[in-house]
């Protein structure tokens, strides 16, 4: 797919605009996993941008993000930048035997007081 | 008054003090809580994509139902009611979602978020109040210092939940002050306790989790306070030091209900 293409794909797949954006950095400077990511809240959102989208779904960032809300509530243009983030990841997961995580991997994870919530919420977000 | 209720899975399973806490304290409160007939796992995250249908199912069916018994649905876990809310508020927003939804679930009277979901905070502090809860109060919690940790899914997206100001939320306070104890304010009570992340990558997740103990620690605090399964066990796991409770265990606790107490 060229560049074009998976930028309108992560556009239609978030709903979110990143066009709107006028590279203040507020989502990366309150994002909690910003010292974990090789590309950051601010610079994911200018790659989409521009269409650089192949270079994310090769990163690990994008198992980094902890949708917590922050640069989505405190984006001052609304661009919420978590929302392409889970897009271009869904790029990635949706493809045929591309999940990141399957229940086969969680019993080595599993603890006595591990939550439930958390296994759902991992296999939503690093799988299909 | 009759509410009805969705425990979520967690709450079946890891978090049984955080449902009957919940539950016995309800009742002590003057609310009836009914457990929804058939509810099914809310999928635990709110999908973040647009053309996602399926994943946002499960949370219809518990909103359809509690439509369809004209109560008001209330849920203390903060990551089953950030789901339940999200895809309510959704329905509302968006036609073809709407439209999407009616088409696959084909209910007898169409859903379009019609149901009014709550936080079990929200009945606290709107249905029952908090002044009322203080008058209840048989074992006020006095001299204790507790932080309340509000996390990430109670308060955002703030425009959708609606619970309290995003960056100065206070509802926990209030409810703290309710039960007789100390509130303590800290930076990082609306900061992310590592969620999920702690089955990708556990020293990420221990290191979100670490700061916001230690910025409790920091401030005095004595216990941390969530509403959240998730939230307990990774601020739990951090080795930050402190004990981190239910709100409900506290509650209950205030209220003279707690066994043992």
């Amino acid at each position: 797919m060229n560049n074009e293409n998976l930028r309108d794909l992560v556009v239609e797949i978030s709903g979110a605009n990143p066009r709107k954006c006028m590279r203040c950095g507020k989502c990366s400077g309150t994002c909690p996993a910003y010292a974990e990511m090789e590309y950051r809240p601010h610079r994911i959102v200018a790659m989409v941008e521009k269409g650089d989208i192949e270079p994310l779904m090769r990163s690990q960032s994008l198992y980094r993000c902890l949708a917590c809300m922050a640069c989505v509530e405190r984006c001052p243009r609304s661009v919420e930048p978590a929302k392409l983030v889970e897009a271009v990841r869904l790029l990635v997961i949706r493809g045929q035997g591309q999940n990141h995580m399957s229940p086969d991997d969680i019993p080595q994870k599993l603890d006595a007081e591990l939550p439930q919530q958390a296994i759902v919420a991992a296999l939503r977000k690093y799988g299909k | 008054m009759r509410y009805s209720y969705y425990p979520g899975c967690t709450l079946k399973t890891r978090a049984k003090e955080l449902d009957r806490y919940a539950r016995l304290s309800a009742v002590a409160l003057g609310a009836e809580l009914e457990e929804l007939p058939e509810w099914q796992c809310c999928g635990a995250v709110y999908p973040l994509a647009k053309d996602e249908i399926a994943t946002r199912l499960s949370a219809v069916r518990a909103l359809m139902s509690a439509r369809d018994e004209g109560r008001t649905l209330v849920t203390v876990c903060s990551a089953c009611h950030n789901v339940l809310k999200q895809t309510n508020e959704a329905l509302k927003a968006d036609a073809n979602l709407r439209m999407k939804v009616n088409n696959y679930l084909d209910p007898e009277v169409p859903y379009a978020g019609e149901a009014r979901a709550i936080h079990y905070l929200e009945l606290l502090r709107d249905e029952i109040g908090f002044g009322e809860v203080k008058k209840r109060v048989a074992n006020p919690l006095k001299g204790r210092r507790i932080a309340g940790y509000y996390g990430c899914l109670l308060l955002r997206p703030s425009a959708v939940m609606a619970l309290d100001d995003p960056e100065n939320p206070r509802v926990l306070e209030d409810f703290i002050r309710a039960l007789g104890a100390e509130p303590v304010a800290y930076g990082r009570r609306n900061e992310c306790c590592g969620a999920y992340v702690t089955l990708e990558d556990r020293a990420q997740a221990e290191k979100s989790a670490r700061k916001i103990v230690q910025s409790a620690a920091d401030a005095g605090a004595e216990t941390i306070v969530t509403a959240c399964p998730l939230c307990l066990y990774n601020l739990k796991n951090s080795a930050g030091g402190l004990p981190v409770r239910y709100i409900t265990e506290l509650l209950a606790e205030a209220l003279g209900i707690a066994e043992g107490a």
